[in-house]
């Protein structure tokens, strides 16, 4: 079994006349109901359903604080490597850019960690382009054994591995994975991923299931908004993280609904997906998957994250940068432009004053190694 | 509170005297430094930490310090998914000096978050054996039960709903049978979600009451944990003073049977 027999079923599926026939009575009915269906969860992302943002908004938010607590868990990225032999047409890391390419050495790592590290972050996402010479799986490991002694939580944001690859890593001390699918239309992605590893779709959409094989404790999935149909693009989120559950019902499994963003490479999203309709995902996803985590990063505003955090949110990124070196003062070229440059200690305070408590540790590898 | 020693009477864990009857969480709070205050308000004895929120490299964020001295600490073993992390846990939990008292939480499934029997049964008897206090949360069934009563648990805590649902009593007649059946303190955790479903809990006669969702995301966390606190203690003395029993039909006031003497006949009226 894979999550690709789940899109499989779905090739035949007629989205817009379903989307179509979305009555408002259904919607209600949906509303009323406590435990969503696979179509319940499609007819939230409908323009009918639209209409009753409000009350979905409600629920979400209700729902999130009676699972969740008034509490917001707090990490922050760091980018190790941009080196990358992949061909993706709407990332400023790809292979084809002219750009400032960094690689960090071991004491550079050592050194961002530190710094990182001294501004009370305890949670941290390691990411890299994808170049198994530049950024083979000893390298990682190195790298992770070296940040783990400076965060109580490493999750990585890296090329898709094998499960014995991911059961390395997870040794040296990572305990959460974070793996976009960018699109789960499989031709779109075809056309989006014309060179390097990542052309192959279904070595990448089973990763999070290779990584739980391995024992990772938490999975963090999505699309890329921007690059498909937004709506099937939800509706698949949604369907992986449950796919997820259900085959892993101990891992603790998130999504994140990423829009893209303006970077160096100059690319033109042909599916953009407005506020509204990001705040319709946001809370539809959260009534289907009531206890799921939902990351924000910032590829949104500070303004339009703080709007958002009481409807469903549950982990924000805080003191970011998206290029490699960075902390240090020693920037490359970032991977997107940020648009929420709040400092952790602004976060803080912001999230303070909104009625909710900035949680920096909530898990610690030590407890268990 | 002397006086009310004679009302309400004190609750005994491992030979340990409590007076509240009352344990708090402190989890899911919009600004822990209130949570001193609820533990004022609640009067409780007993509160309950996960040790994965301790920061024990860093002090200035770690919880600890909004637990008043005097107070008994349970840490948790909040995220362990079997019973060799629960154990881990409550090493750390010892080593970093939070005392001998664990509460045992290994839970599988991240949508009910339901705890696993299995596992926390080997746990406690790992536990118990190497000197803990033992409190495992537990889904109300009675043969577990048993079995970690057996294997040293110093209380059960079955659950009366999933854990933050604030659903109330739903597995009220299993842990009807719990308090029938075993010896050690039954103390309800999880799905208390007002005070009305506290006191009746207490009502049926378990020793205790563990919540914290209902009090830590309310809008006014002091005056719920004062709430929860005298739901507690009327359902205890409810329990106490012997509830008169519940029927479905009207009783009447003048008894029917009244005619019939003590030696079999009836009661001649003389006319």
């Amino acid at each position: 079994m894979s999550f690709y027999e789940k899109i499989k079923q779905y090739r035949k599926f007629d989205f817009e006349a379903f989307f179509s026939s979305v009555k408002d009575e259904t919607v209600r009915r949906i509303l009323e109901g406590d435990r969503l269906s696979e179509l319940d969860y499609l007819a939230l992302l409908s323009d009918t359903a639209g209409k009753h943002l409000e009350e979905m908004a409600q629920k979400a938010a209700f729902l999130t604080r009676r699972h969740f607590g008034n509490v917001i868990f707090i990490f922050t990225p760091l980018y190790i490597s941009n080196i990358c032999d992949n061909v993706c047409a709407y990332c400023s890391f790809a292979r084809q850019r002219h750009i400032d390419r960094r690689h960090l050495g071991y004491e550079e790592i050592r050194s961002e960690a530190q710094r990182i590290g001294s501004k009370g972050i305890r949670h941290i996402l390691v990411l890299t382009g994808e170049s198994k010479k530049a950024v083979g799986i000893d390298y990682l490991r190195k790298s992770i054994e070296i940040i783990s002694e400076h965060f109580s939580s490493v999750a990585i944001e890296v090329y898709p591995l094998t499960k014995e690859e991911y059961g390395i890593l997870c040794a040296a001390g990572v305990d959460g994975l974070t793996i976009y699918q960018e699109t789960y239309n499989e031709e779109a992605y075809r056309q989006y991923h014309q060179g390097g590893p990542k052309e192959d779709y279904r070595f990448r959409l089973d990763a999070p299931e290779r990584a739980c094989l391995a024992d990772i404790r938490t999975v963090t999935v999505g699309a890329l908004f921007g690059l498909y149909e937004t709506r099937t693009e939800a509706f698949f989120t949604g369907l992986h993280a449950a796919y997820i559950h259900d085959r892993f019902p101990r891992v603790d499994v998130a999504v994140s609904l990423p829009r893209l963003r303006p970077l160096a490479g100059e690319f033109d999203s042909p599916h953009s997906l407005d506020d509204r309709q990001f705040v319709q995902f946001l809370t539809a996803t959260r009534l289907y998957l009531p206890f799921a985590g939902i990351t924000v990063s910032t590829r949104e505003s500070a303004e339009f994250r703080n709007a958002i955090l009481s409807i469903g949110v549950t982990k924000m990124s805080a003191g970011v940068s998206t290029s490699v070196g960075s902390h240090s003062g020693n920037p490359s070229t970032s991977q997107f432009e940020i648009a929420d440059t709040r400092s952790v200690e602004q976060m803080k305070t912001d999230l303070h004053k909104m009625g909710f408590q900035a949680v920096m540790h909530d898990w610690s590898n030590q407890l268990v190694r | 509170m002397s006086g009310e020693d004679d009302v309400i009477d004190n609750l005994i864990i491992a030979g340990k005297k409590v007076r509240s009857r009352l344990i708090t969480g402190s989890g899911k709070y919009r600004d822990e430094s209130i949570i001193p205050q609820v533990l004022a308000a609640a009067e409780c004895d007993i509160i309950t930490v996960a040790l994965r929120r301790v920061d024990f490299d860093n002090p200035s964020e770690n919880i600890l310090k909004n637990i008043p001295k005097g107070k008994i600490l349970l840490p948790n073993t909040s995220g362990a998914r079997n019973a060799d992390e629960a154990v881990r846990i409550a090493h750390l939990a010892r080593v970093m000096g939070c005392g001998d008292w664990i509460k045992i939480e290994v839970i599988n499934d991240q949508r009910y978050l339901l705890p696993d029997n299995q596992e926390t049964l080997k746990a406690v008897d790992i536990l118990a054996r190497e000197g803990f206090v033992v409190l495992p949360y537990m889904t109300p069934d009675l043969y577990a039960a048993r079995r970690m009563v057996d294997a040293g648990a110093a209380a059960v805590m079955p659950l009366g709903s999933p854990i933050g649902t604030n659903r109330g009593l739903k597995t009220l007649e299993l842990i009807e049978i719990l308090v029938n059946e075993i010896k050690v303190p039954v103390i309800v955790d999880a799905g208390i979600g007002r005070p009305s479903h506290a006191a009746m809990a207490m009502e049926t006669g378990v020793g205790a009451i563990l919540l914290n969702t209902a009090i830590a995301t309310s809008e006014d966390p002091v005056a719920m944990a004062r709430a929860f606190k005298l739901a507690v203690e009327a359902g205890r003395m409810a329990y106490l003073a012997g509830m008169a029993a519940q029927s479905r039909t009207a009783r009447a006031s003048s008894p029917l049977t009244g005619f019939l003497d003590e030696s079999g006949n009836h009661l001649k009226s003389g006319v």
